[in-house]
């Protein structure tokens, strides 16, 4: 043992080494460095990603994809084709087309800012984008409902195709509204989650009922 | 490196020429730059050297007041970056929307029933969610109003109409009789007013809800005098149990009351069709059917000048 015990080093031989700490492989520089891959590469990744995102809305399960990668894209598109469908649809020809677009946009992003604040006033654990994204894509629905309403308009407007715009608009607005509470409730203190579904019941029955009541010229 | 040790030299009470408040402040800049140099490229020595160096040159002398400005330049910054992180932070408003589901309810019911105590000062709850709610659910409501009875808005958007109004009222009748309050020496601060207000519009959604559908003309008035009334009753109840003096009483309910009960009766009549042929007016049914009321005022001036022009020209 008292070989064991003598770890002394003697003076006259200089202690040297390295002390730098191997780094590891390479692949973290790679994932962040995008800058290089071709433009075709990142567009098709954020589509896809957007995509996904789209079939999480249609098919609201309790996935955490939709809220840990959120992205803006999907709602400004969903945001400026209702917008542009919508447009036009008002009593007088010229001067109103312009605010209906602006409106809806206006709508649109003002009502899920305050629904955002609202909740995390409320004490929710939901971050500002992730809220902003969630009721962004959730309008998807309604713009399904807007295709279809225009394209029964196209048809007629008599009181059958009001009642099967009635009937679809009902429908996509009850997903809609299902599909962001299956979302955003879970972030909420559980006594408090019908304080936050009324106002996002609100902004869909708002946004619900432009499309119901519009008329092409 | 003046900022972290707390040993002052007294040796070095003198004079603090040489540093000042912002040569501090750059001093400490230039340091902190320079630490962050060194552990990026590892020339500690290096950098040691120069702050020796650069030490050296001030001299021992204004070593206290060194510090002192250092320390003031620290706490200066703690506190301008606690005031901004206090007012752009929305957790000043936390408080005012803890509630629960069941409160939300209880209140909403209880603004319809007015007290019968009104020499006890009425509590009154300073909570913002219920309000908000209201004024949003109010905006809704006169979408609907507005869109069915094909209300055509020249300078403006329904959406921006609708919201403008509704939050318009809220806030500026509020702080109205905020003001009213104070001259009046009422016991009451900004947000239960803001609070009682907002609870006072669930009548007023009631009764649009209701009339903006089924188009009575008197069963709006029984609406307006009944839901109405009740409403402004319990806040002009609360007000009275909260305002001492006669006169003080009569100019604040009384203000409140007509603004409110006027409010409902402009919102149902600016923004409501007057269907022809299904009014029941206190006239009876031998008058003749009420024409629609254009809201066009050109299109109006210029049938009558049509009219007008197609008899003259028929005359002559």
């Amino acid at each position: 043992f008292a070989g064991l015990s003598d770890v002394s080093i003697s003076e006259d031989i200089p202690v040297e080494g390295e002390i730098t700490v191997p780094v590891g492989s390479q692949s973290p520089d790679e994932d962040y460095s995008t800058l290089d891959e071709p433009v075709r590469d990142t567009i098709m990744r954020d589509l896809k990603a957007v995509g996904k995102k789209f079939v999480h809305v249609m098919y609201p399960k309790k996935s955490s994809a939709l809220l840990r990668d959120w992205d803006l894209w999907g709602p400004l598109v969903l945001c400026v084709s209702l917008a542009l469908m919508l447009q036009g649809g008002s009593a007088d020809s010229k001067d109103d087309g312009g605010p209906q677009f602006a409106e809806v946009f206006v709508i649109i992003w003002f009502g899920a800012v305050v629904i955002t604040l609202n909740s995390k006033l409320l004490g929710g654990t939901i971050s500002f984008f992730q809220s902003l994204c969630v009721l962004g894509y959730c309008v998807l629905p309604l713009t399904v409902a807007m295709l279809v309403c225009r394209l029964v308009l196209l048809a007629g407007s008599g009181t059958v195709s009001f009642v099967v715009r009635l009937i679809v608009v009902i429908a996509m607005f009850g997903w809609s509204t299902l599909a962001s509470t299956a979302f955003l409730a879970d972030s909420q203190p559980p006594n408090r989650k019908a304080l936050v579904v009324y106002p996002i019941f609100l902004f869909y029955f708002v946004i619900s009922w432009m499309i119901l009541t519009f008329t092409p010229q | 490196q003046g900022g972290g040790s707390a040993v002052i030299d007294m040796e070095n009470m003198d004079d603090t020429s040489g540093s000042s408040f912002e040569d501090m402040g750059e001093m400490h800049q230039r340091m902190k730059e320079e630490e962050e140099e060194e552990e990026a490229d590892g020339e500690a020595g290096a950098a040691e050297e120069e702050d020796g160096e650069f030490l050296g040159m001030k001299g021992l002398r204004g070593q206290l007041g060194r510090q002192v400005a250092d320390q003031m330049w620290q706490v200066g910054k703690r506190q301008a970056s606690k005031a901004f992180s206090l007012y752009a932070n929305i957790d000043i408003l936390r408080p005012y929307f803890d509630v629960e589901p069941v409160q939300v309810r209880t209140r909403l019911l209880e603004s319809m029933i007015p007290v019968k105590m009104i020499n006890f000062p009425q509590k009154i709850a300073g909570e913002l969610y219920g309000p908000l709610m209201l004024v949003f659910t109010l905006v809704a409501i006169l979408l609907h109003g507005m869109k069915t009875s094909d209300t055509i808005i020249r300078e403006g958007t329904l959406m921006g109409t609708a919201i403008g109004t509704c939050f318009g009222y809220w806030l500026g009748v509020s702080s109205f009789i905020y003001f009213l309050a104070y001259l009046c020496n009422a016991q009451i601060t900004m947000v239960q007013m803001l609070s009682l207000l907002g609870y006072g519009l669930f009548g007023h959604c009631i009764t649009l809800f209701v009339t903006y559908n089924i188009h009575f003309h008197s069963l709006f008035y029984i609406f307006w005098l009944g839901v109405g009334g009740l409403s402004t009753l319990r806040m002009v109840a609360v007000l009275v149990s909260r305002t001492v003096g006669h006169t003080q009483r009569l100019i604040m309910c009384g203000t409140l009351a007509a603004l409110h009960m006027l409010f409902l009766l402009y919102l149902h009549f600016a923004y409501h069709k007057v269907v022809e042929g299904i009014l029941d007016t206190l006239e009876g049914p031998n008058m003749q059917p009420f024409q629609r009321v254009a809201r066009d005022i050109p299109v109006v001036s210029n049938a009558i000048l049509n009219t007008t022009a197609k008899a003259v020209a028929l005359t002559l």
